[in-house]
């Protein structure tokens, strides 16, 4: 294979244990070059132990890994002068400036003063930060501490980038700003792992995954996910109920025979329901408890319902193993 | 091809950066140590005079206030009141109003005059074993003096044996002096181990330190980076120390200043290895406060810088070589008062030197398994 060709990342079969604790279990995945990789999964399910394990801080208990190429048990070094990082809460140095914190970064990846000089200009450019130069970091804005800190992590133009929840309480349009950023980036060929719990900004991905406690269940472009079987099974689609009262109409819906699951989102109740139920069937069950049923349609499953399907399948494999 | 320093430049351009934003802090950890070093040493001094007295007379001739004359004129003791009862005399030191009771008794002169002993009762409040102590000395010897006066008085023979002791390198006995070298070790312990477990802490709070471990700086670069600046802040603080003690407080330095300067390096090596070792531990400013104060204990007791450690249980004794401030006070201690050189004092700059590498040695593996690895 080609240098060019080359995936962005390559995981095969990662296992970490901490003691008796499997932290990431058997995790196998690639990410190719330009791709935004989404990397989703609740909360110490073994997100940020992969990021430790691909930028070589954390050693393998087993499995393989390689970025840009390089293999990260072997040369954790070289991994980390090509890598870019951006932790969740920004790390920026609160009582230094923009200037100071983007200088402080181009040192520790060795720019030359002309280089550093050269990329500052770039990167102010892109980000916009050219009128808070001398301010204190501390007094920017989420919106903007977010920026500098993505500026930081690019300095060095690394073609690889990882972003660690980037999103986590910014406002919305700083919000979009970025993944519009993050577009842009990517179009020149840089390649993104984020880690997010924000679904819209999963669906934004060209490909995701799903950890769920050490478990990697769901790998793909969030359409391919859509398909799967077990989030789609034969027999099966999915419909969007609008009513009033929700969740009284999802106890009512979730009697039903032939509707296999129901959840609420919003003002309307989303229910994967099997083919063989007339869709009047359950308006008119619906009525009988007082419920006028607005509309029913079918709908395309969301990222989350792949995630809730795929987790809900997890936990029955789980409990049917242990039984 | 890897440079072991890598980063370093960085994180010291960044740390300097650190202390010249928050001078308040710097200011404070400066100028306290020199406060405290003005109150203990004004209010220190372990020389014991002037012990409030009381006396009871019940002779009243002229040779019990002649004996009392003495006690008077000995320094020690500063007779504060006189009693007419053995009640009252002995309610002067319960109520703790003064420290030593004196009874002369009323037959006081007459035994003496008759050639036979004559009895003076010394009560002495034992709740401050070193005054208690200095009490019974000067009453002593005192008495031991006025006796043999009185022997000898008849002959032309001159005392037998005649003691002369000499106090060599501090001979007014001055507290200043004895303190003030040992309190460089603890003030100079306080600022270095404290700015640097701060500093690092700081960079834990923030998150920062997690975002440094995913850059090229290598750990060696990251240590020595930050702790440079607060090497020189050691120094700076030294520097002032020992001008103030110098003088503002008159404390004569004996030996040489640049081998002090030089031997303070392992010191300040140590210290600030045990604030890098601090923090691995502490996840807050706050705990981190609270593991240094932990250390500052030891160094204040078990180092000989109050209690000499001569005297220590031989538990506290073995101990006391563990703590580094007892190789520092040797080194100040020698230097300034008594003009002591290398050739006395390499060994305790190796047994401080080897502290602050095993600390290192610990702190950085502590770093790397609970820090990073976490």
């Amino acid at each position: 294979m080609s240098k060019a060709e080359q995936p962005a990342i390559v995981a095969e079969h990662l296992v970490r244990r901490f003691g008796a604790f499997t932290a990431v279990n058997d995790v196998s995945f690639r990410v190719e070059k330009g791709e935004i990789f989404g990397f989703l999964g609740p909360n110490g399910s073994g997100k940020t132990t992969v990021i430790k394990m691909l930028t070589g801080l954390l050693p393998l208990s087993g499995g393989e890994a390689s970025a840009l190429g390089l293999d990260v048990r072997k040369d954790p070094e070289t991994v980390r002068e090509n890598i870019g990082y951006m932790s969740q809460n920004f790390s920026l140095y609160s009582d230094l400036t923009v200037t100071e914190n983007l200088t402080f970064y181009g040192r520790i990846y060795g720019l030359s003063n002309e280089r550093l000089r050269r990329r500052m200009d770039e990167i102010v450019g892109l980000n916009g930060l050219g009128p808070y130069l001398n301010r204190l970091s501390s007094q920017l804005s989420g919106g903007w501490k977010q920026r500098l800190a993505l500026g930081c992590a690019m300095l060095h133009e690394p073609k690889l980038i990882f972003l660690d929840e980037p999103t986590a309480g910014i406002d919305p349009v700083a919000r979009r700003q970025l993944w519009d950023l993050l577009f842009e980036l990517s179009a020149h060929g840089i390649t993104f792992f984020v880690t997010t719990h924000y679904m819209d900004e999963a669906e934004r991905c060209s490909h995701v995954a799903y950890i769920y406690y050490g478990k990697l269940i769901a790998d793909g472009t969030p359409d391919s996910l859509r398909e799967l079987p077990d989030v789609q099974p034969a027999g099966t689609y999915r419909v969007e109920i609008t009513a009033p009262e929700v969740t009284r109409a999802l106890r009512v819906a979730r009697t039903v025979p032939g509707v296999r699951s129901a959840t609420i989102f919003g003002q309307s109740i989303h229910a994967l329901i099997n083919d063989d139920l007339d869709p009047e069937y359950l308006r008119k069950r619906l009525l009988e408890q007082n419920i006028v049923v607005a509309e029913i349609r079918p709908l395309a499953p969301s990222l989350e319902d792949v995630f809730v399907e795929l987790t809900y399948k997890h936990q029955s494999k789980i409990e049917a193993s242990r039984a | 091809m890897l440079n072991p320093f890598r980063g370093f430049n960085a994180v010291f351009y960044k740390e300097a950066l650190h202390v010249r934003r928050d001078f308040g802090t710097l200011f404070f950890s400066l100028i306290i140590p020199l406060l405290q070093m003005f109150l203990l040493g004004f209010a220190i001094d372990t020389n014991i005079r002037q012990i409030n007295t009381v006396v009871y007379n019940a002779d009243g001739r002229r040779e019990s206030r002649e004996l009392l004359d003495r006690l008077r004129n000995s320094d020690t003791f500063h007779v504060a009141r006189f009693v007419q009862t053995d009640r009252d005399l002995t309610d002067a030191i319960v109520s703790g109003k003064c420290r030593v009771g004196i009874k002369i008794p009323v037959d006081y002169s007459d035994k003496l005059l008759h050639q036979m002993s004559a009895q003076v009762l010394v009560l002495i409040d034992g709740s401050d074993s070193s005054v208690a102590g200095q009490a019974i000395n000067v009453t002593t010897s005192i008495g031991l003096d006025e006796s043999l006066r009185r022997v000898l008085a008849n002959s032309n023979q001159p005392f037998a044996v005649d003691m002369r002791p000499k106090i060599l390198f501090n001979p007014d006995s001055r507290s200043p002096n004895f303190f003030l070298p040992g309190l460089t070790a603890i003030l100079l312990l306080n600022v270095t181990t404290f700015l640097t477990a701060f500093s690092v802490v700081r960079e834990k709070e923030r998150g920062t330190l997690e975002q440094l471990f995913v850059t090229p700086v290598r750990p060696l670069g990251l240590l020595l980076g930050k702790l440079l600046p607060y090497l020189i802040i050691g120094f700076v603080e030294l520097g002032m120390i020992l001008t103030l003690m110098r003088f503002v407080f008159q404390v004569p330095i004996h030996g040489s200043v640049p081998l002090l300067a030089i031997l303070s390096l392992p010191y300040i090596f140590v210290s600030l290895s045990l604030g890098i070792l601090i923090s691995s531990k502490a996840n807050s400013q706050a705990e981190a406060m609270q593991l240094a104060f932990l250390t500052i204990l030891p160094s204040i007791f078990f180092s000989g810088y109050i209690f000499p450690r001569e005297t220590m249980p031989r538990f506290f004794f073995i101990l006391s070589y563990f703590v580094p401030a007892t190789y520092f006070i040797d080194i100040t201690r020698g230097i300034i008062l008594r003009g002591a050189g290398w050739q006395h004092l390499w060994i305790d700059a190796v047994a401080l030197f080897g502290i602050g590498s095993l600390l290192l040695v610990i702190a950085a593996r502590r770093f790397h398994n609970k820090v990073i690895m976490a």
